[in-house]
């Protein structure tokens, strides 16, 4: 490539929306230079580390903390006691129904824990190993209490309680019904005269974030001011809910987000560590870091799904389906966090999915159970909706004898039909669902799948072949603020971002949304890069500090590039306007005579005059010389607040192997084709779309949650709970359609999830294609190789098998023979 | 997570290692790659007195060549195992099984006389081991002895060395004749432990199977032979029917635990499955 | 205290340390190459994964004690003295390998590691040979894609890559 020597007004400058960027953020990754919270290192700094409740459920008689101060290098201990008064209770900020029953959520348990891996100390020490050296130290007095552990029990009359305060065990009980809201016919007519009702139970397990970097948590006290540096997705939310909690004003507090690795849901929270850490600097007027080990993350971070789903589908014998009533339980765990209550709620719109329903119900109890409280989770609701409707729509092609393709065809929304006011009430705005699923088909090679599979099937093959479909929407853009109001949700949905233009021509955007791996900092470059004229290299994206950008409603939701993003055009294109006024006054021309193009202001129809924005950036910050009317600035900024959601969709399709001997399942290819419309960065698009696969697949076939019996958590760490590696998951096919959203001026939908969303039903309806003619009509997820061979051997759904403990280093983390430690195991030997 | 404090040792040679032990006081433990012992004592699950560490006693690493036997060093690393040319000659089962052993990273440090101590029936090695008649060579005090592989494996985590005693070698008698070997592994994710796994070694003769060697991996609190297969197979034509045939009875004489991963009678059912694929495969089927 | 020698990223540093201190905590609060970093216990994730004497191992489970006499390579010392990036390093800017970038000190350290055994690994060669490194973001495929335009990079002959 040679450097071009025209002028820049001449360049045809490619595009920067839809170039394949490298990320500016990948520089400091790659090197080592980064910034995560636990590298920081301030004078005088403490470390705390946290006792935990080993019990799932008890009254917590005394706190004997006498050992631990006493304990070399140790400056305080403290327990609940000490922190009653001023912790206040964790924020829940989704009250679903006026009625919801909020336990309140201690960040250290004072009368009683609720769940094993709950606070019950905090030691504070000069270092991290003081501090870890004196938790075995405090002893507590436990008065144990039955826990409350299986959700559809717990749910009943005849069940102990989770809160022995409360009446039962139900936090609240959420309806949405579509013939009352007036969006869809009465269901029970629908299907009262309907010839054919499939019904399932389906679960929906107990997954865990297990975002790779452990939360961590740095406060530094400055006078009455506070500095936070948290592993957090929501510096902004963070901030606002702390003042709320603690009583620090929230002025003087300030929060920073720096490098986050990866959050996934599971850094969207309020934690009990960030409360504690605050109270703590608060007190002793220290800086203080706490950072989990994974053990403690796996354990008391918020875990995320856990619904069992009960799903009735109506339909008539040619396939047209009547109606869908959706039960569900969701355990919340022992309290309610940020947004525990609202995940399970936010599916209810998103069940009836493409499919043209007439009539839906949909009710909803969240449960207390004695566990790590539930909370958001990639997806948070619609892949627990996705699942259910993929998964029934499969059986319902099954029951009428109908190819699950054709089924789906026969009831979606034709691309004809945009914009399609769905039964659940929300308008979908745009989307070709036939198109991708034509693409899909195509990139898997669908007909020759079908022609092995045949093969196999007559052959006997102990390897048998599945395909399995998954035709998802979901929504996207987390939110129009006024929808977030009547969803009674805490806070609004919009998003601000505002731009700086620097004297030397560079520029900074501010963004309220706060990157943790998704590559703000090169799209948003991207964004403005092209509404400026700008070289992309000149852009810099600041974010994630309360004091840099003030405002904003952070990452999550995919709502960064469709909310975020839309802010920070409009900021972009009000730069544009503000410039224009001070380049017509300095280029002696009217407003109306000037062109835009390339970055340069020039007058229509004068070659060879012009200046460009960044010289009109400098000539303002000189203000010598510019209008009358004007402030001496075009810096800008825009807070955007949706009208809709936007629905990205796609046609998800695997082929998977089950090895009918051994219960062993393998996925031989999978291929996609996602619309998330407008594509900024097809690199980081495909990323994402990669990296959610990878956690909607680990879904179906590697991760769970186990509790046993007492309540203990088995996976307690990555020896069992399966977060898999390279070597467990296939190559993926993937490609685009795109059919702009009409929710916002970009047309982008959201990526983020979509992934997750929809690869979960795939998977399992693929490993039933393969061996449902073996009479196997369910497979309980994880599909693990002993559930497989169980269904295969005596049919259910193959999940009823005892939940043992674990065999990671010799079953250590649940029962007391750890097979080292003790006198017994090996005395002399070596490992 | 940290470990407790413990006091360290580092000898270098065996003797100034059983002298370490000696005088280590109440709570030793012995270390050799450290890849199990070291996160076990970061869960604070285990929290010795003193470490003795070998990694600097040289002569318990490498392979010799000694006859009919090779003998491999106790803190020869799984690493070393896989790049060593008597080992890929004499005793490509063990390669085999080495290979799922974990990852490249704890492949580096991890030993092999390391994991046979540590004795984990969800260990790989330990069954190779023992399919393969080894012999370790135990050093104390009093001088060596040598324990056939049968009688080293005594319990869950738990092996026949005595306080004070350490495995220093690991003889490996050559496979002579036409044999065929085979490591089948059955888990979850590349990195777990072995649900099941079947070490398989066989001998053909004239069209027959003369000899076969099962080794079963977390089919019971230790590793196990799967001997009524073994004597089934003992002289069998070497066809899928009589193999399967044997196959059946792989599960006999075990005792495998239920766990998060598999109950019991599904254990029973892989070991049956995967000796007969084992064996096939070892048998050239 | 064990008075321990180590030659980290080119520089030698003689320094006290408890037994009981891992390789990665020495690393990271010792000498501030907080490049590297922790993410489980249970010497699952990888992420800690620095060169012991020119072998890939996980510093999460090595005592610094052990390091003595030894030489390091963390993530910090890969690229050439003049910033030059390593093959790998920048394959993975190149190919999209990582997102969040928590694993991917460990991601890229493993892959150098495999490449310098196995310089011309197969698609299935690369998975199972970064598979003691977790991901949580990116699926594994473009870091696929980076180890193998990294293999063909370093094999080709006008290149010379800087070596750990």
């Amino acid at each position: 490539m040679t450097l071009t020597e025209e002028p820049r007004t001449t360049e045809t400058a490619q595009p920067e929306i839809g170039r394949a960027r490298r990320r500016k953020e990948d520089a400091r990754l790659i090197t080592g230079r980064t910034t995560w919270t636990d590298n920081m290192v301030l004078p005088g700094m403490l470390h705390l580390s946290i006792v935990r409740s080993p019990v799932a459920h008890a009254r917590i008689g005394s706190v004997d903390v006498s050992a631990a101060r006493e304990a070399p290098g140790v400056v305080a201990v403290y327990s609940g006691r000490d922190f009653a008064e001023e912790q206040g209770s964790l924020p829940c900020a989704w009250p679903v129904t006026p009625d919801m029953v909020n336990p309140g959520h201690p960040s250290i348990a004072v009368e009683e824990v609720n769940h094993v891996g709950e606070a019950v100390a905090v030691i504070v020490a000069r270092s991290k190993a003081a501090a870890a050296d004196a938790v075995e130290l405090v002893d507590v007095d436990y008065a144990v209490l039955p826990p409350v552990l299986d959700m559809e029990q717990a749910s009943t009359q005849d069940t102990d309680l989770c809160h022995a305060h409360l009446e039962s065990n139900t936090s609240f009980h959420f309806v949405f019904d579509a013939g009352d809201a007036g969006t869809g016919g009465d269901t029970d007519e629908a299907f009262s005269g309907a010839d054919v009702v499939v019904s399932r139970r389906f679960v929906n397990q107990r997954l865990i974030p297990a975002f790779m970097e452990p939360r961590s948590v740095v406060v530094q006290p400055q006078g009455d001011n506070y500095t936070m540096w948290s592993a957090t997705q929501i510096p902004h939310i963070l901030r606002v809910m702390l003042a709320m909690v603690t009583g620090v004003p929230e002025h003087k507090l300030r929060v920073i987000a720096p490098d986050v690795g990866g959050g996934f849901g599971g850094k969207l929270q309020v934690t009990p560590e960030e409360v504690l850490a605050l109270l703590v600097a608060r007190r002793l007027g220290k800086p203080v870091k706490y950072t989990e080990t994974r053990s403690e993350s796996l354990m008391s971070a918020h875990h995320g799904r856990d619904q069992i789903q009960y799903v009735d589908v109506a339909a008539d014998r040619e396939g047209n389906v009547k109606g869908l009533r959706v039960r569900l339980l969701a355990d919340m765990g022992a309290y309610l966090r940020l947004i525990t209550p609202g995940t399970p709620a936010l599916g209810a719109f998103m069940y009836p999915a493409i499919y043209k329903f007439p009539a839906y119900r949909f009710e909803l109890k969240g449960i207390f159970t004695n566990k790590t409280p539930t909370d958001a989770y990639r997806g948070a609701g619609r892949p627990e909706a996705t699942f259910a409707i993929e998964r029934i729509m499969d059986e319902l092609a099954v029951e009428l004898g109908m190819d699950p393709l054709e089924l789906r065809r026969k009831n979606w929304i034709k691309h004809d039909e945009f914009p399609f006011t769905m039964v659940a009430g929300l308008e979908y705005d745009s989307g070709n669902y036939e198109a991708a699923t034509a693409r899909a088909l195509e990139l898997i090679g669908y007909d020759e799948l079908r022609a092995e599979q045949q093969r196999r099937r007559e052959s006997g093959d102990p390897v048998q072949l599945g395909i399995g479909f998954s035709t998802f929407t979901e929504m996207c853009g987390i939110a129009p603020s006024r929808v977030l109001g009547s969803l009674s949700f805490g806070s609004g949905g919009w998003e601000h971002a505002s731009i700086r233009m620097l004297p030397t021509g560079k520029v900074e955007v501010v963004t309220g949304a706060t990157p943790h791996g998704q590559g703000h900092e090169t799209a948003w470059s991207q964004l403005v890069a092209d509404k400026l004229g700008v070289p992309f290299e000149d852009v810099e994206v600041l974010h994630g500090d309360t004091s840099i950008s003030p405002k904003g409603l952070d990452t999550y939701g995919s709502r960064s590039l469709v909310v975020g993003g839309t802010a920070v055009v409009k900021a972009a294109d009000k730069v544009v306007a503000k410039a224009r006024k001070v380049a017509a006054h300095l280029l002696e021309a009217s407003e109306d005579d000037l062109e835009f193009e390339g970055g340069k202001f020039s007058v229509r129809g004068t070659p060879g005059t012009g200046l460009s924005i960044q010289e009109v950036a400098l000539a303002i910050f000189a203000a010598h010389n510019y209008p009358e009317d004007v402030e001496p600035s075009i810096d800008a900024d825009a807070t955007f607040d949706p009208v809709n959601f936007s629905f990205p969709h796609g046609t998800h399709i695997c082929a998977m192997e089950v090895d009918t001997e051994t219960g062993m399942v393998k996925i031989r290819k999978y291929a996609c084709v996602d619309d998330v419309g407008t594509i900024v960065n097809p690199l980081i698009v495909e990323g994402q779309i990669h990296g959610g696969l990878a956690q909607g697949i680990a879904q179906a076939l590697y991760e769970e949650a186990v509790y046993d019996a007492d309540g203990n958590l088995t996976t307690g760490s990555f020896v069992d709970y399966l977060v898999p590696s390279a070597a467990d998951l296939p190559h993926f096919d993937t490609d685009n359609t795109v059919t702009p959203s009409t929710s916002n001026p970009m047309g982008s939908k959201g990526v983020g999830e979509a992934g997750t969303i929809a690869s979960t039903p795939a998977v399992v309806n693929a490993a039933l294609d393969a061996v449902r003619h073996l009479g196997v009509t369910d497979i309980r997820m994880p599909l693990t190789p002993e559930r497989v061979w169980r269904a295969l051997q005596t049919g259910g759904d193959g999940g009823d098998r005892a939940a043992a403990g674990t065999t990671a280093y010799g079953g250590a983390s649940t029962e007391s023979t750890t097979g080292v430690s003790t006198p017994a195991s090996n005395p002399g030997g070596i490992s | 997570m940290i470990p407790a404090a413990f006091a360290y040792a580092r000898p270098t040679t065996v003797e100034e290692a059983l002298q370490a032990i000696a005088d280590g006081g109440e709570d030793v433990k012995v270390m050799a790659g450290g890849q199990s012992l070291i996160p076990v004592m970061r869960l604070r699950m285990a929290a010795p007195e003193t470490v003795v560490d070998l990694v600097s006693v040289s002569e318990m690493r490498g392979v010799r060549d000694d006859g009919d036997a090779l003998v491999v060093g106790a803190m020869t690393t799984h690493h070393d195992v896989l790049v060593d040319p008597l080992i890929a000659e004499h005793a490509p089962l063990l390669v085999q099984a080495t290979e799922t052993v974990a990852d490249r990273q704890v492949r580096a440090r991890g030993t092999f006389g390391g994991a046979l101590a540590h004795a984990d029936p969800a260990g790989d090695l330990a069954a190779v081991a023992l399919a393969l008649d080894a012999e370790m060579v135990i050093a104390g005090s009093g001088g060596r002895r040598t324990v056939p592989a049968a009688d080293f494996f005594v319990d869950y985590l738990t092996t026949c060395l005595e306080e004070g005693e350490l495995l220093v070698e690991v003889r490996i008698p050559k496979l002579r004749g036409e044999w065929g070997v085979r490591y089948e592994k059955f888990n979850r994710v590349a990195q777990a432990w072995s649900i099941v796994a079947v070490a398989a070694a066989v001998r053909r003769e004239n069209g027959h199977i003369a000899e076969a060697r099962i080794g079963l991996t977390n089919m019971g609190s230790t590793p196990l032979r799967a001997q009524a297969t073994e004597a089934a197979l003992a002289g069998a034509d070497a066809s899928a029917a009589a193999i399967a045939a044997a196959a059946e009875r792989a599960a006999e004489g075990t005792s495998p635990t239920s766990d998060l991963n598999a109950q019991a009678d599904y254990r029973e059912h892989l070991a049956r499955v995967l000796t007969r694929r084992a064996v096939s495969a070892a048998a050239g089927l | 205290m064990s008075q321990i020698t180590v030659r980290v990223d080119g520089v030698t540093y003689t320094d006290e340390v408890e037994p009981r201190t891992l390789l990665v905590h020495y690393l990271r609060e010792q000498l501030g190459k907080v490049g590297t970093v922790v993410g489980c216990d249970t010497s699952n994730c990888g992420a800690c994964t620095v060169h012991l004497d020119g072998a890939a191992v996980k510093s999460c489970t090595v005592l610094a004690v052990q390091a003595d006499g030894s030489e390091v390579t963390t993530i910090e010392g890969l690229a050439a003295e003049d910033g030059t990036l390593h093959p790998v390093q920048k394959a993975f800017h190149e190919m999209h390998g990582l997102q969040c970038g928590f694993c991917t000190p460990g991601m890229i350290m493993a892959s150098v590691d495999l490449l310098k055994e196995n310089p011309h690994p197969s698609e299935s060669e690369i998975r199972e040979g970064i598979e003691g490194n977790l991901c949580r973001c990116t699926g594994y495929q473009n870091i696929v894609r980076a180890v193998r335009q990294a293999a063909g990079e370093m094999s080709a002959p006008e290149t010379t890559g800087a070596q750990a």
